[in-house]
């Protein structure tokens, strides 16, 4: 036996009790880690980012739609290199659940704003010529297993034909991707053109402006220039950076970093409670053999570290299998959550901090056992043994 | 000089505002080799006085000197190394870990020792051997009699060869027959491997195993009578 052994066996002289206390260390570890990577995802935003593109959006609302003929408007502005426009489409494939980001765009000059999306030219020329095709990034037509020249049905509630329906097809054009973007992203491009003319309403109108300009240091000047153009408009924008405006995105839907430092807060003070207890309960039931221990010629520092021991192995296994356990789900929970929330994935930033946090944990609960196994007196201890 | 000398040793206790004095002016020495067994009503003392010789406490006053060394100059962590390399304990209860089968068990002193783990089990199996269990080895406290799980904590006691063994009320769980198997065995330990020993005991036929018989009343030694 080592003294590995002798803590291992200690650890488990209760099994039922480890065995729960085991679980819910693993459950918090792994809800650490996935809510540590779905804030990261948030942090991150949902979109290809650069520091010399600009978002033009409604003052008021980003689901307000613009004129197109903003669009000619900020051409003029001095500074500006590049302007196109995108308007969410918000349609789902087949079922609710089958929910991926799609934008009508103009194929051309969307693709010059984002010249890191790589496409086969003549993909791109065939997209530019068909008004009812579509092109879609690799990972989105290998998850729905969608071929060239397929139908893609999309049914959306924001767009409704001139004869009532509100189920839109597109031929499936061909694929592109963006090799050093985020992984797993899910986004469909569709032709405005074809959306603007079946539309019954909101004709003319799209959903934001992509602006690059030639110099990213006068990006605040310019965005200051857009808006106070439009500002004594019908249709009032707001401009901001392209990270900028992804971080809006995110704040919209509440403050994620926030929110889950809260949740994580209560759940590891619930967890250091119940571990607590555990750790305390079970030095109460040893007492006697803690005795034995000190008489057997265990030195008071050494028996305290027994005790220590035993909550960092409990702690260090269970972040461990709690940070497995969230390493195994990852390929699955990347795949379907990439499309809604654009990058989910743990970093080894998150695992180290997480198998810090397990040891600190140890520690916490442990201090106490530890301290009251140090000054076990041992003729007292048997005593009362 | 013996073994083991106490020179007017004094052990009092603080309980609330009243102190109880346990033990008060005992002077013994007890020779290497000898089998001392320790009689007296309950509360006598003699529980104390086998702490003290051990080394699990300190007297309030006096000396206690075990092999030529005074235990109140060591620190807590030289008397615990003292006593895992020179002291054996056997406890009324057994005291074994319930966790451990027999032979880790046997093993945990040597945990102390720079022993390699082979080495160590070695050792474990041999002293299982000298109590006769080596076949009980891997069976764990609760899975044995109570005469077994003596033997257990007997081997424990031996398994890092110390010089002196203090038993307190070895026996004091167990029926006749059992007793007398172990009080055999602890008989052999200092007959033929050198083992000094002290047993503290309420049971005359426990006491007559020992070469030498000590009676306390009131935290005194009274006398001493040949067994």
């Amino acid at each position: 036996m080592s003294t590995f052994g002798l803590i291992w066996a200690n650890l488990f002289r209760k099994r039922t009790r480890t065995t729960l206390t085991l679980l819910s260390l693993v459950i918090a570890f792994l809800l650490f880690v996935l809510l540590r990577a779905i804030a990261a995802a948030f942090a991150g935003g949902v979109s290809l980012s650069g520091m010399d593109r600009l978002v033009v959006e409604g003052r008021y609302s980003r689901i307000d739609s613009m004129p197109l003929s903003h669009m000619y408007q900020i051409r003029g502005i001095d500074g500006v290199e590049l302007v196109t426009h995108e308007s969410w489409f918000g349609g789902v494939y087949q079922d609710p659940k089958n929910f991926f980001a799609q934008f009508s765009v103009q194929p051309l000059d969307y693709f010059a704003m984002y010249d890191e999306l790589q496409i086969d030219p003549a993909v791109l020329e065939k997209f530019v010529r068909t008004r009812t095709g579509t092109v879609a990034m690799e990972s989105l037509v290998e998850k729905y297993g969608w071929r060239v020249g397929d139908m893609i049905p999309l049914n959306t509630t924001i767009w409704q034909k001139d004869d009532g329906s509100t189920l839109w097809e597109f031929e499936l054009l061909g694929t592109f991707v963006n090799p050093g973007g985020i992984q797993g992203l899910q986004l469909m491009l569709i032709h405005h053109d074809y959306v603007d003319e079946a539309a019954a309403f909101r004709k003319a109108r799209v959903g934001g402006f992509l602006v690059r300009v030639e110099d990213s240091d006068r990006a605040a000047e310019i965005s200051a220039a857009i808006d106070d153009m439009f500002k004594n408009s019908s249709d009032p924008t707001r401009t901001a950076t392209e990270d900028e405006s992804n971080r809006q995105l995110a704040n919209s839907l509440g403050d994620m970093g926030f929110i889950t430092t809260m949740i994580l807060s209560a759940v590891f003070f619930t967890i250091v409670l119940l571990t607590g207890n555990t750790m305390a309960q079970s030095l109460r039931e040893r007492i006697p053999e803690i005795a034995v221990l000190k008489t057997l010629g265990f030195s008071d520092l050494r028996v305290s570290w027994l005790m220590m021991s035993e909550a960092l192995m409990l702690c260090a296994v269970g972040g461990a299998l709690g940070v497995g356990l969230a390493l195994l789900l990852e390929p699955g929970l990347n795949q379907n959550l990439s499309g809604v929330l654009g990058r989910f994935e743990m970093t080894w930033q998150t695992i180290a901090t997480a198998l810090g946090l397990a040891l600190l944990v140890g520690v916490v609960i442990g201090l106490l056992p530890a301290v009251t196994a140090k000054r076990l007196t041992i003729a007292d201890a048997l005593r009362k043994g | 000089m013996g073994l083991v000398t106490c020179i007017d040793v004094e052990k009092s206790f603080v309980k609330g505002k009243e102190t109880v004095e346990v033990l008060t002016g005992i002077n013994l020495d007890i020779e290497e080799g000898d089998f001392i067994a320790l009689m007296g009503p309950s509360g006598s003392g003699k529980t104390t006085l086998l702490n003290l010789i051990g080394g699990l406490d300190h007297p309030t006053a006096g000396t206690v000197e075990v092999g030529g060394k005074p235990l109140k100059d060591m620190s807590g962590r030289a008397l615990a190394k003292w006593r895992s390399e020179n002291i054996g304990f056997i406890f009324q209860f057994y005291n074994l870990l319930p966790v451990l089968s027999a032979q880790r068990n046997v093993e945990l002193p040597l945990l102390l020792t720079k022993l390699t783990r082979k080495q160590r089990q070695k050792h474990a199996a041999t002293v299982l051997e000298i109590v006769d269990l080596a076949d009980r080895a891997k069976h764990k406290p609760g899975e044995l009699s109570g005469g077994q799980q003596q033997r257990v904590a007997i081997a424990r006691a031996i398994v890092a060869d110390p010089t002196l063994l203090v038993c307190d009320e070895p026996t004091g769980d167990l029926d006749r027959q059992t007793a007398d198997e172990i009080l055999g065995l602890l008989e052999t330990l200092n007959r033929d491997h050198g083992k000094t020993i002290i047993i503290v005991t309420h049971d005359p036929k426990a006491a007559d195993h020992a070469k030498h018989i000590l009676h306390m009343d009131k935290g005194k030694l009274v006398a001493e009578v040949p067994a």
